[in-house]
């Protein structure tokens, strides 16, 4: 008994150990956000800030403000669009057996494989010709492409697993298709809502690929590119580099917090099967 | 507050693909039924239509003609076939950034899973705090690229880098990890393995979770040892998930465009280019675009990740069978 005791313990030490680090890059950052002007290039650098300043988080404050507001917006519309666009998809390929249904799936996986870069220069030539670039509404639509794929499997899965009779049930009562998706398909689904918002709000707020070829230069910047021009213009300060990226990292830090059976949920969904 | 319906039950998460044909085929599908089910169907496949397909179509168009800034803002572009993909592959950048692709992604893959596995497995042992640290290994694949990008470069940093640094604690030189040639796809490759590691882990680990504890106990009582447990249970009954986690690694990694540009933009000297920097810098990169190869190299890169990507549908329908 003693013994087994003793052993779980010796591998929480070993499992601590290995999260240290894998997370030390993390820590890192942190670190190096609070480290003052001077002591920056240090030899050796200080593994903690003894000589802790707020500059870098002041810096983000006046400087970043607007990206994080600009990303902030774009990571909703990305949310509200993709949920719109894939709910309803789910609910008729899990429920309603369509015609071709099995070839939109196919085509849905496929666009998956995509490269990004790829499509951004295709959303280039369009946005260009339609005055697109550089607006808000333009990189909803492009971060958008990152999740709706994902967005719809997660919902067909999901609702897959709703009981047919309850549907049967609702249009006994005499509810239309509409009816039945807004009313007891959706409430039913909300863990699904919930896992699509999380990780489509995500990768829209980390798309670095969208925002330089579509919004490079223009006034409405998200953060991922007030993040790069700052390196590109200043590679002295680095304590205000850092602090722009452990704010940034916010929304990470927040979700895996509240939510990380949705988000290892998530991550399984297209891989796993048993 | 059930927790029964919280998280979608993994056996229907499995193959979207099937959900549809699951039930009897036998029953007829009423006509209204199938209005319906095209209605909710409608916006998503306009949606592909517009913002897949016509992109899609847009940079097969770039690629195949003779694009300006001028004519490029015009549209009237001379049609001149195949030429850009002959500029591409006569181009010296070619041979190294199809090398560098393949090592970059074969490097990758490999260490990912490896360390991915060896995770899984050691955190499926169920000890103390287990589950909150497994959660914390997640961070660095939540983290927005261009954060872990910029970190790295700071920590990798010739003169006030904290790895030099600890090298140098341990008495070895300095390394020009970002501004050497010789080492640019190595550091690259290294940030790409912590972003990637997080996947690989936790895919595995659901995977582990399926194998049955029962026969661990038989070979255990048979005297096998670990090590042998592991070779001859675990990994022969993890085959299946673990194809379908290098699949979509291959795939990932193969599009794999942040981490490079922001950390070294593919140099210095083109020593770190991939196909999907080479393809950013022509089109993007440059004061004087090239969008006609540029959109040709996104193209093979294209056709590359398409084919292991049915590799992947086919892969998992098999396995959908079995």
């Amino acid at each position: 008994m003693m013994r087994s005791r003793e052993r779980t313990w010796g591998k929480t030490t070993i499992g601590l150990l290995l999260t240290a680090i894998m997370l030390f890059p993390v820590y890192w950052m942190v670190n190096v956000s609070f480290t003052r002007d001077q002591d920056m290039r240090k030899s050796p650098p200080d593994l903690f800030p003894f000589h802790g300043t707020l500059t870098g988080y002041r810096t983000v404050l006046d400087e970043q403000l607007p990206y994080l507001g600009t990303s902030l917006v774009i990571g909703l519309g990305t949310v509200v669009l993709t949920v719109a666009l894939s709910a309803p998809a789910g609910y008729a390929l899990a429920k309603l057996r369509p015609r071709g249904g099995g070839v939109l799936s196919f085509l849905l996986l496929a666009a998956q494989m995509i490269p990004g870069i790829i499509m951004a220069m295709g959303f280039y030539a369009i946005y260009l010709q339609l005055g697109l670039l550089q607006s808000v509404p333009g990189l909803v639509v492009a971060d958008s492409t990152l999740a709706v794929p994902f967005a719809v499997l997660i919902f067909t899965a999901f609702m897959s697993g709703i009981p047919g009779e309850l549907l049967q049930a609702a249009k006994t009562d005499g509810a239309g298709p509409l009816r039945t998706f807004w009313s007891v398909v959706l409430p039913m689904s909300r863990n699904a809502v919930v896992t699509v918002s999380l990780f489509a709000f995500l990768w829209s707020w980390s798309d670095f690929v969208f925002a330089s070829t579509l919004a490079g230069g223009g006034a409405h910047k998200p953060i991922t590119l007030g993040i790069y021009h700052y390196i590109g213009n200043n590679n002295q300060e680095w304590n205000a580099i850092m602090a722009t990226a452990v704010v940034a990292s916010l929304p990470a830090a927040v979700i895996l917090v509240l939510a990380q059976r949705y988000v290892a949920a998530g991550v399984t969904a297209g891989a796993v099967k048993d | 507050m059930s927790h029964a319906t919280h998280v979608p039950h993994r056996r229907t998460v499995s193959d979207p693909r099937a959900a549809p044909a699951a039930p009897p085929r036998a029953r007829r599908r009423p006509g209204s039924q199938q209005w319906a089910a095209w209605a909710f169907l409608t916006p998503v496949t306009l949606y592909l239509a517009l913002f897949y397909a016509y992109p899609l179509y847009r940079n097969l168009d770039l690629s195949l003609r003779n694009y300006t800034v001028r004519s490029f803002v015009r549209g009237d572009a001379p049609f001149t076939g195949l030429a850009n993909y002959r500029t591409v592959l006569d181009d010296p950048t070619f041979a190294p950034a199809l090398v560098h692709t393949v090592v970059f992604t074969a490097v990758c893959l490999f260490f990912q899973y490896a360390i991915g596995l060896a995770l899984a497995v050691f955190f499926n042992q169920h000890f103390r705090l287990s589950a909150t640290l497994r959660a914390l290994f997640l961070v660095p694949w939540l983290l927005p690229l261009i954060v872990s990008a910029s970190t790295w470069s700071w920590m990798l940093n010739s003169d006030s880098g904290v790895v030099n640094s600890a090298l140098h604690a341990v008495g070895i030189d300095p390394v020009n990890w970002l501004t050497s040639p010789s080492w640019s796809l190595t550091s690259v490759i290294i940030a790409n393995i912590w972003i990637g590691v997080p996947f690989n882990l936790v895919v595995l680990y659901s995977g582990l979770q399926s194998i049955p504890a029962g026969l661990y106990e038989a070979a255990a009582l048979d005297g096998a040892g670990a090590w042998r447990r592991f070779w001859s249970i675990t990994f022969p009954l993890l085959r299946p998930v673990s194809a379908i986690t290098l699949l979509l690694g291959l795939v990932y990694t193969l599009k794999v465009f942040d981490i490079i540009w922001i950390m070294t933009r593919g140099g210095p000297a083109d020593s770190s280019t991939t196909f999907a920097t080479w393809s950013y810098q022509l089109g993007f990169g440059n004061l004087l675009p090239a969008f006609g190869p540029g959109a040709a190299v996104g193209n093979l890169l294209v056709v590359a990740a398409l084919v292991f990507g049915l590799v992947y549908v086919r892969a998992q329908r098999k396995q959908a069978l079995t």
